[in-house]
């Protein structure tokens, strides 16, 4: 699950102008057996949110949107039943969900008096029971089931991974008897790993006070964005330490070892603790 | 000698002559040749006249000031003549207050009173202007005093002192020549024990002689324990060696001036002895007259003597300054002439302008001359400093002496600058710190004037006040205005910490008491600072008289309304306000405010102000707490100090209630920063106490309530306690406590210093330990009842749950009682931890006595540690946590309170091994995408498969080991999504061709799996509405033939398990005949309605009763 930049670069060179759909997918696993569904799909994730985070703001003009309107009016009136919507998003490629919020706004800055609050979009984009318009209810939800990278849906899985891998890791830190301190954003800390030892280790030779679980592929563009957010933060507060990307990360990354973060693709095996009898 | 200053009398030269004669050996220029010859005989007495002249007033102020410690007097010559002086007796007979250098012998000063109270200092020659006369309470002068008694003339002296050619210059730091006071002189007079007072060197030659300290006041602490009567009997407990003055002293001296005439000023007329009072001298019955110019006898004379007199001080002619300065208070503050009956009273007036008639004749004369040389000296300063740098460097200095001594320990209001009691450095402190302690509860005025005192200058402030006044300068107090404007410009924009309220454990408690420290000392300071510069900028515009009006005013007011304003109070105000610092920006405002002049008010400036104020006073209800508010210990120094200026003379009462509605809700600006320092609690009860004493008033009020006296005679009982302790509750009575500690004092003497430092380490780690115990503990234990409270309010107050500050009020009023326990709690601790923490630390050879004596310090001080923190903290800490917990509590419950209700975890056989949550909604996502399509020809799903999911999303649901309630909540819809698809027969099934649809036994078991899933394997709520949702029945309208009987299946199934209820279902079903349909859907909907409707609530003969539809609508209705 560790590739090298090289590897890396040719999956991603695939994904260039993928609809982030279902097919797409089935399609990505056949042609990388070798590698992991999770990681695949992880990069693919990925991989579609920095294409979309560099097309965003052309699909957000006001002539994009009123062309975009206009299109899905013109279909749903010749076929309500079509996949007007979805179809739409994966021609002009954009994200399905996001395109649903388009038109969905749209639709309700035409049709209410006072333009729609983000968290009325959000909750019909949960429940698309909720929008008034029958058709339009249908083409939201067609959009949402489909992505696979955005959406209400999305989201919650992304967030159950991430939570899932944090139970699992506690799991296997109290499987080796390392104490820790956890859940401290619970308790209102900000910036805080999701793991603190209270009794520093080493791994491969290096210590670690703390561990942060990432229920991702570590891509450049993420593990630095990470490392300038969370984890130098965690080293000046709390000394060297261990990142988890639970699905793999790219080799070279790899490289503040020395500096004090570690990476690995799962829980170290070798974990050297304190002895605390001095023979 | 005396011949000069005769002359001088008679006017045969002038004062300036004299002091240049003095000062320049050689004959001015400008001296006039009457006044050159009068003087030119007397040349070979230059030298001496100074400390003849110092002699002189000291000799004459005798009668006057008996009863003091002696101001040193100076002579330069000890055998030399006074040949001016006729009869020239030996002194001593009158004048033995003051010749501590008389030519043959030392004088002892031992035994001597302390100087220990002043009467009512008067300023002016005005008759008492501050004060309507003398009470009761100056019967505490020295003289009542048995140590008064001791100072006396010690023997006759011995002449054998080799005398002085006059050409010689005196060399006054020779201390062969010069004895120190009190040294005994190598002759057999000096027999008694005597303190050694050493007079202050004068000249560089200082390095030749011995070594000696001079005029600097021995350690408290050194006090030979022979002399304990004039200890003791010293009112301020505090045995000052007499002589010992040094600048630090005069000013406490001042401060107890304005201590005692604070006290006075309530009740001007009628001091009462305070019942209870540790000072029972201060019930004496001796009368004082007031000063009254009217009554000086000698005016010129007086005036004369002054000036020269005060040239010397200028010239730096005498030795000391502050020796001189002393001496001038002394006069100031005499009360009575002892020995005035002795002199005739009626004297000739030629007798009077010659020596021969007593300078001083009575208590007029001395506090007349006082007053003049205090003013020509003052003055002279202020004269001297011409160049505008000069005084700005010389206010500079101004502004920091105010800081610093008004605010350091030993200053008014010092100790209170937030310092918890500190038990250690008490222990650690010489007796000095202890007796200044001591001294400080004694002297605080036991009344500060009622709850609305008017403003005053306590302590070392009145020494700068009258300086103002006494120097009444108009560049220096412009300089003074700028510097203090800038210096409280500067402080009030300082970046004061922000409160993080993410980052909070158990070190921070305590952590951040520095920071309210820091925020104390910059509050005191900027009050101080804005106070001063209030009385100056307004100095020349109050007046005593009511504010003019008519025409008067008005021309007044468009006058004052052009002069700018000396600081813009008004925008640093507004700033303040909007960038949520009121709470610092206003306690000084309105020092500044409170000694604004009656016209202030009315300017339109001003007016601005006070609205805002007004309208800030109103919108700080104490009551409305919640987040993003201000703390509640802030808002009440803020309304404290507010009230306070309101009900100030100056400012009109109209102001406060004329002013029309002010809104009710203070607006802030939108932009104002989260948290601003009005959300940090940077206020507490220390420092709520020490701006506003008159706070203290209430507690007073009780306290003589309870102790039965009357309150309205001033009179209540008064605590005094050399440790600071009261608040852990029951102690020793306060004489053994005070015995305890020395007691420990003296137990660490002669021990090791390690034990010392071993000792001090334990107490403050386990008091430091004990603080996080019954944090983990006991608020913990709360924070844990205020969830379930919280959870019980919410079932009971339904999904709004109410306003959350509400809720936290009710919690906290629930709660914060419980505190109370923390000490006992602590106590126990300590208790328990402390002595093993000793044992272990200490060597193990430690006598057991020592051992013992060490561990039970160590749980006082860890006690005393834990409980004071505690008893300040516990309940604002419980308030926090519970605070936290609250928030943490209705943030988990989301939009939706899915959290609610008891939630079970695993069975204890689980072995986690079910499939993850989020692999289970991935799953089912794809059949819903699959559903709803578009999908490839050969995509599907097989009934297996779909079997196989619901039966894991069971396994999925029991197992919960990483279930999070947002992925349940989106199973649960998910699930009942795919119940809708089944329901409509619109899941794509993979299998042989033909069979494209599920069969309907299969899609019944399917939907009897997710019944049961949502019956008993949800712990969420579910979201079965969305099953009669327009979408999802509108999915039925697709589908030809259509086929209702899974949905009345369905629906009789949710009844029937309870899960919906009927009537739920009907407004259901009725809400959906709104919504546009095709025609013969809308039929058929309604007779599904109606079925529904029609079933007796009998559920399961009835199956069938759908069975019977008529199919002639090419609609199969049941097809089982």
């Amino acid at each position: 699950m560790i590739l090298t930049k090289a590897q890396y670069d040719e999956i991603a060179q695939c994904l260039v102008s993928v609809p982030p759909t279902r097919q797409s997918l089935r399609k990505l696993k056949q042609r990388f057996p070798s590698q992991s569904q999770a990681t695949l799909l992880s990069i693919f994730s990925q991989e579609y949110q920095k294409h979309i985070k560099r097309t965003h703001a052309k699909h957000h003009t006001s002539e994009a949107i009123e062309s975009y309107y206009q299109r899905y009016l013109n279909g749903v009136v010749k076929n309500g039943a079509a996949p007007v919507l979805l179809d739409l998003a994966n021609e002009v490629d954009y994200a399905p969900s996001l395109m649903a919020r388009l038109i969905l706004e749209r639709f309700l800055q035409e049709h209410e008096e006072t333009p729609p609050s983000k968290s009325i979009i959000n909750s019909m984009l949960r429940d698309p029971s909720q929008i008034p318009d029958g058709v339009l209810a249908n083409q939201v939800y067609q959009c949402i089931v489909n992505d696979c990278c955005y959406g209400p849906l999305v989201d919650c899985i992304k967030h159950a991974i991430g939570h899932e891998h944090e139970v699992l890791l506690r799991d296997l830190l109290l499987e080796k008897n390392l104490s820790f301190l956890d859940q401290l954003r619970a308790k209102g800390y900000d910036k805080t790993p999701d793991f603190i030892l209270q009794v520093p280790v080493a791994v491969e030779g290096h210590i670690i006070h703390w561990i942060e679980s990432k229920a991702s592929f570590g891509d450049e563009c993420s593990h630095h964005a990470y490392l300038h957010d969370q984890f130098w933060s965690y080293w000046n507060r709390f000394g060297p330490g261990l990142v988890i990307y639970w699905y793999g990360f790219i080799q070279e990354l790899d490289c503040n070892r020395e500096r004090g973060i570690l990476l690995k693709a799962c829980f170290p095996t070798n974990i050297v603790t304190l002895c605390h009898s001095i023979a | 000698m005396a011949a000069v200053l005769e002359s001088l009398l008679r006017e045969e030269v002038s004062v300036a002559a004299v002091v240049r004669w003095i000062a320049r050996s050689t004959q001015g220029s400008e001296d006039n040749a009457g006044e050159a010859a009068a003087l030119s005989s007397l040349r070979a007495l230059r030298k001496e006249f100074v400390p003849f002249l110092l002699n002189f007033l000291r000799e004459q102020s005798s009668r006057v000031l008996p009863q003091g410690p002696p101001t040193p007097a100076k002579t330069p010559g000890a055998s030399a003549a006074l040949p001016g002086r006729p009869g020239g007796p030996p002194r001593g007979s009158r004048g033995a207050r003051s010749q501590l250098f008389p030519p043959t012998e030392a004088q002892s000063t031992a035994a001597e009173a302390p100087l220990a109270r002043r009467g009512g200092r008067r300023r002016g020659p005005g008759p008492a202007r501050e004060r309507g006369g003398r009470g009761l309470e100056e019967g505490v002068s020295g003289e009542s005093l048995p140590g008064a008694g001791g100072r006396r003339l010690r023997g006759s002296g011995s002449p054998s002192r080799p005398s002085l050619t006059l050409s010689d210059p005196p060399n006054l730091s020779n201390l062969e020549e010069f004895p120190p006071v009190g040294s005994v002189p190598p002759g057999p007079t000096g027999t008694k024990p005597s303190r050694r007072i050493n007079p202050t060197p004068v000249s560089e030659e200082r390095s030749l002689s011995k070594p000696k300290t001079c005029f600097t006041s021995p350690p408290i602490s050194c006090v030979p324990s022979s002399q304990p009567s004039a200890l003791d009997t010293s009112p301020w407990g505090l045995g000052l060696p007499p002589g010992c003055r040094s600048l630090q002293e005069e000013r406490e001296m001042l401060r107890k001036e304005r201590s005692k005439q604070l006290q006075q000023s309530p009740t001007p007329t009628c001091p009462t002895p305070e019942l209870g009072s540790p000072l029972p001298s201060r019930t004496g019955s001796l009368t004082d007259e007031p000063a009254d110019p009217a009554r000086v006898s000698s005016r010129q004379r007086l005036e004369l003597v002054a000036l020269v007199y005060s040239s010397c001080i200028a010239e730096n002619l005498v030795p000391n300054l502050f020796l001189e300065l002393f001496f001038v208070f002394q006069l100031l503050t005499a009360r009575r002439m002892v020995t005035a009956k002795d002199s005739d009273p009626e004297l000739s007036p030629a007798v009077l302008d010659s020596l021969e008639s007593p300078l001083f004749q009575s208590i007029h004369d001395c506090v007349f001359f006082a007053v003049q040389v205090l003013e020509c000296h003052f003055q002279a300063m202020m004269g001297q400093l011409s160049a505008a740098c000069s005084h700005s460097h010389f206010v500079r200095l101004f502004q920091k002496q105010l800081l610093q001594m008004c605010q350091s320990p030993g200053g008014a209001g010092g100790t209170v600058l937030g310092e918890a009691p500190d038990v250690l450095s008490m222990l650690g402190a010489d007796k000095l710190g202890r007796l200044w302690r001591l001294q400080e509860r004694l002297m605080a005025p036991q009344s500060s004037g009622g709850p609305c005192p008017p403003p005053t200058f306590p302590g070392c402030q009145g020494f700068f006040r009258d300086f103002i006044l006494s120097a009444s300068s108009f560049q220096f107090n412009q300089h003074l205005m700028d510097s203090l404007s800038l210096k409280i410009q500067e402080l009030n924009g300082l970046a004061l910490p922000q409160h993080e309220p993410n980052d909070e454990d158990g070190e921070s408690d305590v952590d951040w008491q520095g920071e309210r420290k820091q925020f104390a000392v910059v509050l005191l300071s900027l009050r101080l600072l804005a106070k001063f510069l209030g009385f100056v900028a307004f100095l020349p515009y109050r007046g005593p008289e009511p504010p003019p009006t008519g025409e008067l005013q008005d021309s007044i007011l468009a006058l004052r309304s052009q002069v700018p304003p000396v600081l813009d109070v008004r925008t640093l105000l507004q700033r303040g306000l909007q960038a949520r610092r009121a709470v610092l920006t206003v306690p000084w405002l309105v020092e500044f405010l409170s000694f604004a002049d009656h016209v202030v008010p009315l300017l339109e400036y001003y007016r601005d102000i006070f609205t805002l104020l007004l309208r800030l006073h109103r919108s700080l209800v104490l009551s409305q707490e919640s987040e993003g508010k201000m703390c509640f210990l802030n808002k009440l120094l803020l309304l404290a100090v507010l009230g306070w200026l309101f009900q100030i003379p100056t400012v009109p009462e109209d102001l406060f209630f004329l002013e029309e509605g002010p809104s009710y809700a203070f607006e802030v600006d939108t932009v104002a920063p989260e948290h601003g320092l009005d959300n940090a609690p940077v206020v507490d009860q220390q420092l709520l106490y020490t701006c506003c004493p008159y706070i203290g008033e209430l507690r007073k009020l009780l306290a003589s309530w309870v102790s039965g006296s009357s309150g309205r005679s001033g009179g209540f009982m008064r605590k005094i306690t050399p440790t600071t302790t009261t608040s852990l509750g029951a102690q020793p009575s306060q004489t053994s406590q005070g015995l305890q500690a020395q007691l420990a004092q003296a137990f660490f003497h002669n021990q090791p210093p390690s034990l010392r430092r071993t000792v001090e380490f334990v107490a403050e780690r386990i008091g430091s330990n004990c603080v996080k115990h019954i944090k983990a503990t006991l608020v913990a234990d709360l924070v844990r009842q205020a969830e379930s409270l919280l959870q019980e309010q919410l079932v009971t107050q339904g999904e709004e749950g109410g306003d959350p500050a509400q809720l936290l009020e009710i919690l906290c009023s629930q709660l914060c009682p419980h505190g109370a326990q923390a000490l006992a709690l602590g106590r126990e601790f300590c208790q328990r931890k402390s002595p093993g923490a000793v044992r272990a630390l200490l060597p193990e050879e430690t006598p057991a006595a020592v051992l013992s004596s060490a561990e039970n310090i160590a749980v006082g001080l860890a006690t005393e540690k834990a409980c004071a923190w505690l008893s300040a903290n516990i309940t604002a800490l419980i308030r926090r946590e519970v605070k936290a917990a609250v928030s943490r509590t209705l943030r988990a419950q989301g939009p939706e309170p899915a959290a609610r209700g008891e939630r079970r975890g695993c069975s204890r056989a689980c072995e986690h091994h079910a499939p993850l949550p989020s692999h289970l909604i991935s799953e089912i996502k794809d059949v819903l995408s699959l559903a709803v399509g578009p999908r490839d020809p050969d995509e599907g799903v097989s009934p297996e498969h779909l079997e196989q999911l619901l039966g894991q999303l069971g396994q999925t649901l029991r197992c919960r080991q990483f279930l999070c309630p947002p992925a349940e909540q989106h199973l649960a819809k998910c699930s009942v999504e795919l119940a809708s698809l089944l329901v409509a027969d619109q899941i794509p099934i993979l299998g042989p061709p033909a069979q494209y649809r599920l069969e309907r036994g299969q899609a019944r078991r399917l939907l009897h799996m997710l019944l049961s899933l949502w019956k008993e394997d949800f712990q969420g709520p579910v979201p079965l509405q969305l099953l009669l949702s327009p979408r999802n029945v509108g999915l039925l309208a697709d589908t030809r033939p259509r086929e209702w009987d899974l949905l009345l299946f369905l629906l009789r199934e949710l009844v029937e398990k309870g899960l919906m209820g009927r009537m739920e279902i009907e407004a259901c079903l009725g809400s959906l005949h709104q919504a546009q349909w095709p025609g013969d859907f809308a039929e058929e909907l309604a007779t599904l309605s109606n079925l529904f409707l029609a079933e007796p609530h009998l559920p399961e003969p009835q199956l069938r009763a759908c069975e019977l539809v008529q199919p002639n609508r090419g609609t199969v209705l049941a097809q089982s």
